[in-house]
């Protein structure tokens, strides 16, 4: 592999776990918060968390690309607030990736949350524990497998993501390439070695985060 | 200023039936109040919303002076609040902590060796040496019950609540266990509210009973009372009363004389309203006596020709069915039965006194 191969994957990987980690506390409040809470209209809110899933990516990318701009709602408090830059940095690749990962982490840790017995968290109030000590002494480890397999199916969703990346992101080498982009343009340029060599460390990756999460659920319902 | 329970509510399911509870009050002692009813009678309901666990539609629910939940006020003191001991129903045991754990996890906010004290005493008290570091499904269910107990307790709560706490258990371990727990419950110090269906335990376990219906509270009291003088038919059929026949008040004196068919029974009937001619007469298997040979004198003022019908055992006793114009259960031990070499098709005289014989009025 060269070195240019490997700076790709390593800065892919990069990415991917700092995507993760990202959206872990925004997806862990949205699961519970869709598994035990029932309101009017919650169907919508489940309806929007998932559209990354089935709209072209591209389009989820403009979207980012129009709040996170310069002049994006987002984009411009940053700038404003924290003199940061987001669009075609390496913060958009995370952000990106966060998005497109979400719903799937979402349904894997909602499932896990929804399959918890009530009455254990019942019988946590009335032992005199608060909402948050219930969530992380006894929903959380009950749910630890779905968690856990959630987190690794939005690891691997994330290491092959292009769509959305390329749009806010772009395509700077060194900065902002990714796996698939990096693919994406060997084959442009003619050099299907580098596509394949690149096509088969990122097969090995999904192949081991797919497997893993497979073995986390299916462990589960034993 | 009453130390028991006073709950007066409602509390309406979408689609599902509406639990409708009316002076259900319990004693300030240390006793044992006991929910018993069929399935989907409202009974867990009760329990929940005294829990803190369910929040009422109407009315309002007072513990030991203290308002928990007032529906016109929109208040509701919530479960972590109300200093409550909840044992539900298979337990619910945390499956990823250890025993010791469990016990400990009500005494968030004690200081450390406050804690491991307090857990090492309700290890000590219900007999769980040994199991400190086992996880709850390697625990036998008796086991279980006693570490949900220990975890209930350990935060000395004022009020202790327990849905079905022998429903998970095999038979021969319910029979142990039974008395064992009577004795755990009366030895706590402080009052309890248990959820059964079934009758043993309702009798074994409780102080008072309070008989639940259609969502609706029927009767309650204390538990030989409401057992053996349930206030209407639907308690009666509820509570198990072997016998109950249709009869008609033919004299009323110091005693009341009632006719069953051509059978004439005295009775005390001192609750039974005046002008009241048509009743049901309930008689407990367990009061009717029985006796071979002559009638001699005999205290009991009901002696009655009976031909034996039938036999149920039932464990240690035996259950006879005998027809005297009616028919009637008698209930008796083995050992007694043996001794008076019943056999079907013979005479007996059954043996009623007059106060075992309830009177319900028949509209």
């Amino acid at each position: 592999m060269s070195r240019e191969e490997w700076q790709f994957v390593e800065f892919t990987a990069r990415m991917a776990v700092l995507s993760t980690l990202l959206l872990l506390p925004f997806g862990l409040a949205i699961a519970w918060w869709l598994a035990r809470v029932q309101w009017r209209g919650k169907i919508i809110a489940e309806t929007i968390i998932s559209l990354p899933l089935v709209l072209p990516p591209v389009e989820t990318g403009l979207v980012l690309l129009k709040l996170f701009g310069r002049r994006g709602p987002i984009g411009h408090w940053l700038q404003e607030a924290f003199g940061l830059d987001v669009v075609f940095t390496w913060r958009a690749v995370v952000i990106a990736l966060a998005v497109m990962s979400l719903p799937l982490f979402v349904w894997a840790a909602r499932t896990a949350f929804e399959e918890i017995n009530p009455t254990f968290e019942q019988m946590g109030r009335t032992l005199g524990a608060g909402e948050w000590r219930i969530f992380v002494t006894i929903t959380l480890p009950l749910a630890k497998r779905g968690v856990l397999a959630g987190t690794m199916l939005a690891l691997a969703r994330a290491l092959g993501e292009f769509g959305a990346t390329i749009m806010v992101a772009g395509n700077i080498p060194g900065e902002t390439t990714t796996l698939s982009v990096a693919i994406y343009q060997y084959v442009q340029l003619g050099q299907d070695s580098h596509a394949w060599t690149l096509a088969g460390i990122s097969t090995i990756l999904a192949f081991t985060a797919v497997c893993g999460s497979a073995c986390l659920l299916r462990r589960r319902k034993a | 200023m009453s130390a028991g329970i006073e709950a007066n509510f409602v509390k309406r399911f979408s689609g599902g039936p509406e639990i409708q509870v009316e002076g259900l009050r319990t004693r300030d002692q240390t006793g044992v109040t006991v929910l018993f009813g069929p399935s989907g009678a409202g009974k867990t309901t009760v329990l929940n919303s005294l829990a803190g666990l369910l929040r009422p539609d109407e009315g309002k629910i007072i513990f030991s002076g203290k308002t928990w939940s007032d529906a016109s006020r929109k208040y509701f003191l919530p479960a972590r609040e109300r200093r409550i001991g909840f044992v539900p129903q298979e337990y619910a045991l945390f499956p990823h902590l250890s025993v010791e754990r469990n016990i400990a996890y009500g005494l968030n906010g004690a200081s450390n060796s406050k804690l491991q004290s307090r857990v090492a005493e309700m290890i000590q008290w219900l007999g769980l040496h040994g199991l400190e570091k086992r996880l709850p499904k390697e625990l036998s269910g008796g086991q279980q019950q006693r570490v949900a107990l220990a975890r209930a307790l350990a935060r000395r709560p004022d009020l202790l609540l327990l849905d079905e706490p022998l429903a998970a258990l095999d038979a021969p371990t319910r029979q142990r266990l039974r008395g064992e727990l009577r004795r755990l419950l009366k030895n706590t110090g402080i009052p309890s509210v248990l959820v059964t269906h079934d009758r043993t335990d309702a009798l074994v376990l409780g102080d008072d009973l309070v008989v639940m219906d259609g969502g609706r509270v029927m009767q309650q009291g204390p538990v030989h009372e409401v057992f053996g003088r349930p206030a209407n038919l639907a308690v009666a059929a509820i509570v198990a009363v072997e016998t109950v026949q249709p009869g008609r008040v033919l004299e009323r004196g110091d005693l009341i004389t009632i006719a069953i068919g051509d059978q004439r029974l005295v009775a005390l009937g001192g609750d039974l309203p005046p002008e009241t001619s048509e009743v049901y007469v309930c008689i407990r298997a367990e009061d009717v006596i029985l006796m071979k040979g002559e009638p001699r004198r005999t205290s009991p003022r009901n002696c009655l020709g009976a031909t034996v019908r039938g036999f149920i055992s039932e464990g240690p006793m035996v259950r006879i069915d005998l027809d005297c114009g009616f028919p009637l259960s008698a209930l008796l031990t083995r050992q007694a039965c043996d001794e008076l070499t019943l056999k079907p098709g013979e005479g007996v005289l059954a043996l009623i006194k007059a106060p075992n014989i309830h009177l319900i009025p028949r509209a």
